[in-house]
C-alpha cells in the first residue's frame, strides 16, 4: 500500500510486523488474528495518538461547521428566501460522498489537515443548518410579541427570547453532527490527516486492531453525544421542569 | 489535455489535472506499472455496475429488514425508542469500522459488504417509515377502522400511503450514504468505483480523481432522482405542505411542550 506516505509508522504495515514481537504469551492469538486482551492492553497507547487526532478533526469540524451555519441561519431568519438557496447549496455538498470529496480537493488544497477539515464542515452544514432555522421557527409568535410588548428591541428579542427557546433544536442538530463526523473521520486518513481510521485500514483483518479503533470511535461518539447533551441540559433548565 | 500528475500545486496545474481525469474516464491508458490498459469507459463502466449492483442489494436487504418492523412499530405506537436509538447508534458507528469489523470476522465477500452496507441504509428507512406511520392523523385511522378495515387493512391502504413521502425521504438518504460508503469496498475485493482510490498505484492521480468525479456524480443524481420520486409518491393533496415533502428531520426530537415565562 503505497497509499500513505505521510502516515509513518502505523501506514506501513506496522501492526503486522510487531505482532509476534509484541504478543506476550499469546503469540498464537495474535497470529491468528484473532481477539486479544492482553495485546490489546499492551499495545493500547499505539492508538492515543490517532484518538487525540480524531477528536481535534471532529471538534474543530464542529466548531467551525457550527459557526458558518449559525451565522448562515441568523441572516436566513430576516430573510426568509434565502433560506431555500442555503438549503439546497449545502445539501449538494452533503450529497456529494467524503472520500470522493477529499480527493476532489486534493489537487487544489494538498494532503493534510485542512482538505479533511474542508470536507468535514461542509457535512455539519446542513444538519447544524436546517436544525438552527427548525428551532428558531419554532418559537410561538406569542412569545415573541411578547417580548416586543416588553419592550425588547428586535436584537434583544433575538438573543434573550429566540435563540434560549430554540436551544433544544440546536443542541439536537449539534448532537447529530458530532456522531456524523466522528463517523466520517475515520475517512480523514485518506486525505493523510490521521485519525483512527489509520490504524482500522493498516490491518483489517486483525479483530484486535479493528475491535480497539472502531470501539474507540463509537465511544467518542457517544461522549460527544453525551457531553453535548448536557451542556443543553444545563443551559435549558426550563424544559426538564416541564418534562417532569 | 497538458501533463497533470505528480505533485500538483498551483491551481492552474490542478486544472490540467482536472482535465486529465475527465478523459482518463472516457479514454483507456497504459496503467502504472505497465502492461494492461485501464481507464476508458469499459473499465468505468464495469465498476460502476458492480457499485450499483451492491447499492440496490444492500438497500433491498435494508428495506425488507426496515419496512415492515417500521410499519408494525408505527402502527402499534411503540418503540419508538427503538426507532429512534437505531438511528442514532447507526450514524455512531463508523462506516469503515463496520466493514472492517465485518472482513475481520466473517470474511471479504460480496455478501458480506452487502449486509455491512445494509446495516447502514437500515437507521435511516427505519426511523423515516415509524415517524411517518405514527404522524399519520389519528382521526382518518379512526375513520378507517369505522369503517370495518383490519389492522393489516389500515397499514396498507392508510398508513402506508400517507406516510409513502417520508418512507422515500429515508430511503433516499440512505441510498446517497450507501453510494459514498461503497466506495470503500474494494478493501473487501468488491471492485466498485473506489478500486482506483485503493490501487493508486496501477490508476495514478488522474484514476483517483476520476473515480471520485463519478461516485460523487453518481450520489448527486441518486439525490436529485429520489427527490423527484419523493415529490412523485406524494399524495395530491399533500404536496406544497412542507411537512409532507420534507425529506425527514434528522433526528425526531421533541420539544417538552410550551416554555414557561
Amino acid at each position: 500500500m503505497s497509499l500513505l506516505p505521510a502516515a509513518p509508522a502505523l501506514a506501513q504495515g506496522g501492526f503486522v510486523q510487531d505482532r509476534s514481537a509484541d504478543a506476550g504469551g499469546e503469540a498464537g492469538c495474535v497470529a491468528r488474528d484473532g481477539v486479544c486482551p492482553s495485546w490489546i492492553a499492551d499495545n493500547f497507547d499505539r492508538y492515543t495518538g490517532p484518538l487525540g487526532e480524531h477528536v481535534l478533526l471532529t471538534v474543530v469540524a464542529l466548531a467551525v461547521g457550527f459557526a458558518i451555519s449559525f451565522a448562515l441561519a441568523l441572516l436566513a431568519h430576516r430573510r426568509r428566501w434565502l433560506v431555500t438557496p442555503i438549503v439546497q447549496v449545502t445539501g449538494i455538498l452533503y450529497t456529494i460522498p467524503s472520500l470522493a470529496l477529499f480527493f476532489l480537493l486534493l489537487p487544489i488544497t494538498g494532503r493534510g489537515f485542512l482538505t479533511a477539515e474542508i470536507a468535514l464542515v461542509s457535512y455539519t452544514l446542513l444538519i447544524i443548518f436546517r436544525n438552527v432555522t427548525t428551532g428558531l421557527q419554532g418559537v410561538p409568535s406569542d412569545v415573541v410579541d411578547a417580548a416586543r410588548g416588553m419592550g425588547l428591541t428586535d436584537r434583544e428579542v433575538l438573543w434573550r427570547v429566540e435563540i434560549p427557546l430554540a436551544l433544544p433544536e440546536i443542541a439536537a442538530g449539534i448532537r447529530i453532527a458530532a456522531t456524523t463526523t466522528v463517523g466520517l473521520a475515520t475517512l480523514a486518513f485518506f486525505a493523510g490527516a490521521g485519525g483512527l481510521g489509520d490504524p482500522i485500514y493498516a490491518d483489517l483483518n486483525f479483530k484486535s486492531n479493528v475491535l480497539v479503533a472502531g470501539g474507540l470511535c463509537v465511544l467518542l461518539a457517544v461522549v460527544l453525544d453525551l457531553l453535548v447533551l448536557l451542556a443543553q441540559r444545563a443551559l435549558t433548565p426550563w424544559t426538564r421542569a416541564v418534562a417532569s | 489535455m497538458d501533463a497533470g500528475g505528480g505533485v500538483v500545486s498551483t491551481p492552474l496545474a490542478a486544472l490540467g489535472l482536472f482535465g486529465d481525469a475527465v478523459t482518463f474516464i472516457f479514454q483507456s491508458q497504459e496503467s502504472r506499472t505497465g502492461g494492461d490498459a485501464v481507464g476508458g469507459l469499459s473499465d468505468f463502466g464495469g465498476m460502476a455496475w458492480t457499485h450499483l449492483q451492491v447499492v440496490l442489494a444492500s438497500v433491498a436487504l435494508a428495506c425488507v429488514v426496515a419496512l415492515p418492523v417500521g410499519l408494525v412499530l408505527g402502527h402499534l405506537r411503540r418503540g419508538g425508542f427503538l426507532a429512534v436509538s437505531v438511528s442514532n447508534v447507526g450514524r455512531a458507528v463508523p462506516s469503515l469500522a463496520l466493514i472492517a469489523v465485518f472482513i475481520a470476522f466473517l470474511g471479504a465477500t460480496f455478501l458480506n459488504v452487502t449486509v455491512a452496507l445494509a446495516l447502514l441504509a437500515i437507521p435511516p428507512i427505519l426511523t423515516n417509515t415509524y415517524v411517518g406511520v405514527t404522524q399519520v392523523d389519528r382521526e382518518v385511522i379512526d375513520a378507517a377502522e369505522g369503517q370495518g378495515l383490519t389492522g393489516a387493512q389500515v397499514i396498507r391502504e392508510v398508513e402506508l400511503p400517507l406516510a409513502l413521502p417520508l418512507i422515500f425521504g429515508g430511503l433516499r438518504t440512505s441510498v446517497v450514504n450507501v453510494i459514498a460508503t461503497a466506495t470503500i469496498a474494494p478493501i473487501a475485493g468488491v471492485v466498485t468505483l473506489g478500486d482506483p482510490i485503493f490501487s493508486q498505484s496501477v490508476y495514478g492521480d488522474q484514476g483517483k480523481l476520476a473515480a471520485a468525479i463519478v461516485v460523487a456524480l453518481m450520489a448527486i443524481v441518486a439525490e436529485v432522482g429520489l427527490g423527484a420520486a419523493q415529490r412523485a409518491v406524494t399524495p395530491r393533496p399533500l404536496r406544497g405542505t412542507p411537512g409532507a415533502t420534507r425529506r425527514g428531520r434528522f433526528l425526531p426530537t421533541l420539544r417538552n411542550g410550551a416554555p414557561t415565562p
